[in-house]
């Protein structure tokens, strides 16, 4: 044995134990937040939560059936505006572009997902809320749907990049036009990798607030139609949170429950899509 | 290492046919290069290419790696210009006319391609067969077309193997029998010359035999040109033979006279084996 082993033993162990002990932290984050949520959420759920409109302090039987209505609103309206323009800017970045024009759309799109939620808040408030005087579900999808552009351009990009080139090749000497082989089989082959994409993507805006106090505002009934104020789950939970009522905590926890498991499921279903697809052969 | 005038296997003695080769004539030229000079960026890759393809026979085009001949056979139908950056100068007639000068999607079809590696599209079999008519908007009604893939299906020797599962996906199929998936892929559009760029380098000898099986019997209706490694598959299947170095046509002469009795000392180098 050599006389320096001892300190080396001890070296390992020291390095396996602190390595170890924060990857348990890493991970223990999620679980205790989650069980925290679990804890203070559940017990004040109740079917009342989903299906009746907010009621005021003191009152018992409240929900946020509006918030819930409204945040499904908000992204199904920010989806449709992001998904359709960052897909096809994916496109045109994996099929169309030269390089050099390649790595300005990369680094301008990167530079967009690194701009502060609540700096795009301001200025869709500035664009789509101060001109016409009021807040309203239209300019929270604005919002939100200029937040899931970059990833997507950038998700729809890695996975039609992914996709051999020799199956381009295939198409094209069948003579078919370069567009068509791209709506034919490059697209076709990377489509579950878009999806779950896209998916994640939804996911990471749904929890966003600080875009929404700017533009959807928030309301404490229903609100129909696009033009209106409406509440939403992660500004009632912001509103609620804050106040100085129990009952009104209660219901924030119960909504913050809600909003991780929604978050949760579009991540499953993300990786579901994801593990059975894009069975394309290597080369 | 083989003596002098005997070639590995020669075509006399091929058995994929059933019966020897007739001498062959140049009957009629379909396919022709006129001076092609090909560039990658400043970088020559071919040097004046000048090669006529003889109507319903089989060209070989072989040499050692590098040499050129499988970017030679990729100008036939233009698809070196999915890559950046080439260039392209001289002639390429099909039945005497400047391919260069027509459109490219309508070259592509009267010129197939079947590449190295199988590359089916993940989707059916079915779907892979019927994906060149898909494109190119195939007028006729559900029917013909199962016709034409049937019919491609039979060309390629694949029919028997896959006819009870044309709506599976292409993946389940072997190594060998993807490539002729695609071979009959490339056959569904009807193209009167079919390009195959080493198209056996990745199967098993079985499958590589039935490859050839199939050629021979493709020749009654198209005009072939094969890039190959394998020298013995230049004698077994081709008729005429082309030896590429450097980017350059060192000699193109018929089979048997490639493989017997070469008029180039680099010829007679590589196919005896002494280098390549």
């Amino acid at each position: 044995m050599k006389p320096n082993s001892a300190i080396k033993n001890l070296v390992n162990y020291t390095m396996f134990a602190v390595t170890g002990v924060c990857t348990v932290i890493a991970v223990g984050i999620l679980f205790f937040i989650l069980g925290y949520l679990i804890y203070n959420g559940g017990k004040s759920l109740s079917l009342s939560f989903f299906t009746n409109l907010p009621a005021p302090v003191g009152e018992i039987g409240g929900g946020m059936a509006n918030a819930i209505v409204g945040s499904g609103k908000v992204l199904l309206l920010a989806t449709l505006i992001g998904i359709p323009i960052g897909f096809l800017g994916g496109v045109y970045l994996s099929e169309y572009s030269n390089q050099q024009v390649a790595f300005t759309i990369r680094y301008v799109t990167d530079l967009l997902n690194g701009v502060p939620s609540i700096v795009i808040g301001i200025v869709v408030y500035a664009l789509a809320v101060h001109p016409v005087g009021h807040f309203s579900t239209f300019a929270g999808g604005i919002a939100l749907g200029i937040m899931m552009i970059p990833i997507s351009v950038r998700s729809t990009e890695e996975f039609l990049s992914a996709v051999p080139q020799s199956l381009r090749e295939a198409a094209l000497a069948l003579g078919a036009p370069k567009w068509k082989s791209i709506v034919t089989v490059v697209i076709p082959a990377a489509m579950r990798g878009i999806i779950s994409g896209t998916m994640l993507d939804l996911a990471r805006v749904a929890g966003e607030t600080a875009p929404l106090l700017f533009t959807a505002l928030g309301n404490s009934f229903w609100s129909p139609g696009w033009n209106q104020p409406s509440a939403t789950l992660p500004v009632v939970i912001f509103r609620y949170a804050i106040s100085p009522y129990d009952d009104w905590h209660r219901q924030a926890w119960a909504a913050g429950f809600v909003l991780l498991a929604l978050v949760l499921l579009i991540n499953i279903i993300a990786r579901l899509a994801l593990s059975r697809g894009m069975y394309v052969p290597k080369g | 290492m083989y003596p002098k005038g005997r070639a590995p296997s020669s075509p006399e003695t091929s058995s994929a046919s059933g019966e020897p080769k007739k001498a062959i004539l140049p009957v009629l030229v379909k396919l022709s290069t006129v001076n092609l000079d090909f560039y990658y960026g400043a970088y020559q890759a071919l040097q004046s290419i000048s090669l006529d393809f003889q109507e319903n026979h089989i060209t070989a085009l072989i040499g050692p790696s590098g040499c050129g001949k499988s970017t030679f056979l990729r100008t036939l139908n233009r698809m070196h210009e999915t890559v950046k950056g080439t260039r392209l100068t001289g002639q390429i007639l099909l039945d005497g006319k400047d391919i260069l000068k027509e459109d490219v999607n309508a070259v592509r079809l009267k010129v197939g391609m079947v590449f190295q590696r199988s590359n089916p599209f993940p989707k059916t079999i079915f779907e892979n067969v019927a994906y060149g008519l898909h494109v190119n908007s195939f007028q006729g009604g559900k029917a013909a077309l199962r016709e034409v893939v049937e019919k491609s299906l039979v060309k390629a020797a694949l029919w028997e193997e896959v006819k009870d599962k044309l709506n599976q996906s292409a993946f389940g199929l072997s190594g060998g029998q993807q490539q002729r998936l695609c071979i009959a892929r490339a056959l569904a559009v009807e193209p009167e010359v079919l390009l195959l760029d080493e198209p056996c380098s990745a199967l098993d000898p079985i499958a590589t035999a039935k490859i050839e099986d199939l050629l021979f019997a493709l020749k009654a209706e198209t005009t072939i040109v094969i890039v190959t490694h394998n020298m013995q598959q230049a004698a077994r299947v081709s008729d005429f033979t082309g030896f590429f170095l450097l980017g350059k046509m060192i000699e193109f002469n018929t089979t048997n006279v490639i493989f017997q009795n070469p008029a180039e000392t680099a010829t007679e180098d590589y196919v005896t084996g002494r280098f390549g």
